[in-house]
């Protein structure tokens, strides 16, 4: 296979990563890595740096949409935002310490744990009676979003602030540490602990996950783990995809949103664990 | 009770409210504009130098070699911002990419560094500190990134 055909294929795979993941909130990391380890044998190392260029890519091309369309809580993003670039600068620099086995079970692990939270999780909808919180009060976090699936305007009330602010430094440690926008962990503490919709949370999630990678990405740029002929198709491939898929989320119902949430977590999950423990 | 935004109904919006969501809405519109052009000129900026590649060496078209070594990181490729820049005055078409790449890597620090000036214009001094602090986690992290390299 020539450099031009490897570039086409992975193009066209990562059209499909953008898209997903600005549905999602994923990032599009989670597919790029498998992608790139199990289908080309490029070394963690260097999957790792084109999956910083695909969270970027993604959070970018379909927060842009998420920001004008006001499916994105941007005071509670840039409030979570303090926990995720600290964490993301953490996991950046004891990343080099860990090697490439056990990044692939620790990954796996997260994304089985996030999983099954959100399965437990399916019934419940958006909500105006939680908890009351006094940091999501003085922050003024509680928001709402029109609906275009359901028709309506959604009003919700966000809680446990402080708990999410803790979250979200894992999560950016995560992220920091496999070069994943760990989107997959951010989602799910939106959605579990803050109480925020569904389709809040992921293109919530797709705000700050940029911003999360864009912490550790100078540590990655700097040891030469962004192959240009590898992010290059990448990045194209996930902008035009992520734009893509965000013009689908508003059409979705919340349900649905969930369901390939989850169903894709179990997946890589799977894959990923397979892969380090053969 | 009500969300911030929403007055009660059957009366209509006091102008401060009105004049807020309009302050809001205006920066919502900021935010995703940063957002768009970093997006649309590094995707630009990245398939030109894609191109020049591609039009440059004949071999990336054809050879299997060159692949398998891209593919493990043995294709010379710039990591520095002076490796760019000398790159980008031969006309190199990896500094090209790399040079799109990281306009890409720089679209999220752009949009933390304007809201900054958005959150002066609502006149919301504890997010001004919150995106601030934001920032500066963002520019130590690059400046460790290049001296961890």
């Amino acid at each position: 296979m020539s450099l031009l055909a490897f570039s086409l294929v992975l193009f066209s795979i990562c059209l499909a990563a953008g898209a997903l993941g600005s549905l999602l909130g994923l990032g599009g990391g989670i597919i790029v890595v498998p992608a790139l380890t199990l289908l080309f044998n490029v070394p963690i190392r260097l999957a790792i740096g084109a999956s910083i260029i695909s969270v970027i890519a993604t959070s970018s091309g379909a927060a842009a949409a998420y920001v004008r369309e006001r499916i994105t809580n941007m005071r509670v993003g840039m409030f979570l935002e303090l926990g995720t670039t600290t964490g993301a600068v953490t996991g950046a620099i004891i990343a080099g310490l860990v090697g490439a086995r056990a990044l692939f079970v620790v990954f796996g692990l997260v994304l089985a744990y996030s999983a099954l939270q959100m399965f437990r999780n399916r019934h419940e909808t958006a909500a105006t009676d939680v908890p009351p919180d006094r940091w999501a009060d003085d922050l003024r976090l509680h928001d709402h979003y029109h609906d275009e699936a359901e028709g309506r305007e959604v009003h919700y009330r966000v809680t446990h602030t402080k708990a999410g602010l803790g979250l979200m430094y894992v999560a950016g440690a995560v992220s920091g540490l496999l070069g994943i926008g760990s989107g997959a962990l951010k989602v799910p503490s939106m959605d579990l602990a803050m109480r925020l919709p569904i389709k809040v949370s992921t293109a919530t999630s797709n705000f700050m996950i940029g911003v999360t990678a864009a912490a550790s990405a100078g540590v990655y740029f700097a040891r030469g783990d962004i192959e240009p002929f590898i992010a290059a198709p990448v990045a194209a491939g996930v902008l035009i995809g992520a734009t893509a898929g965000a013009r689908l989320l508003p059409r979705l119902h919340s349900r649905s949103v969930r369901g390939i949430f989850v169903a894709v977590l179990v997946l890589i999950s799977v894959q990923m664990l397979v892969k380090g423990l053969a | 009770m009500n969300a911030p935004g929403t007055p009660p109904s059957g009366q209509p919006p006091d102008t401060t409210e009105s004049e807020e969501d309009a302050r809001v809405r205006k920066v919502e519109i900021i935010i995703s504009t940063v957002l768009r052009v970093g997006v649309v000129t590094s995707l630009l900026v990245v398939v030109v130098g894609l191109v020049v590649s591609f039009v440059k060496h004949p071999a990336y078209r054809t050879s299997s070699a060159i692949r398998v070594a891209v593919v493990h990181g043995a294709n010379p490729y710039p990591h520095t911002l002076g490796g760019i820049i000398v790159g980008l005055q031969h006309g190199d078409g990896t500094a090209i990419i790399t040079f799109g790449l990281l306009l890409l890597l720089l679209t999220p620090i752009m949009r933390v560094a304007v809201s900054i000036f958005t959150f002066v214009y609502q006149r919301d001094r504890t997010f001004v500190v919150i995106t601030s602090t934001v920032l500066a986690v963002l520019v130590t992290s690059f400046l460790l990134g290049r001296a961890g390299g």
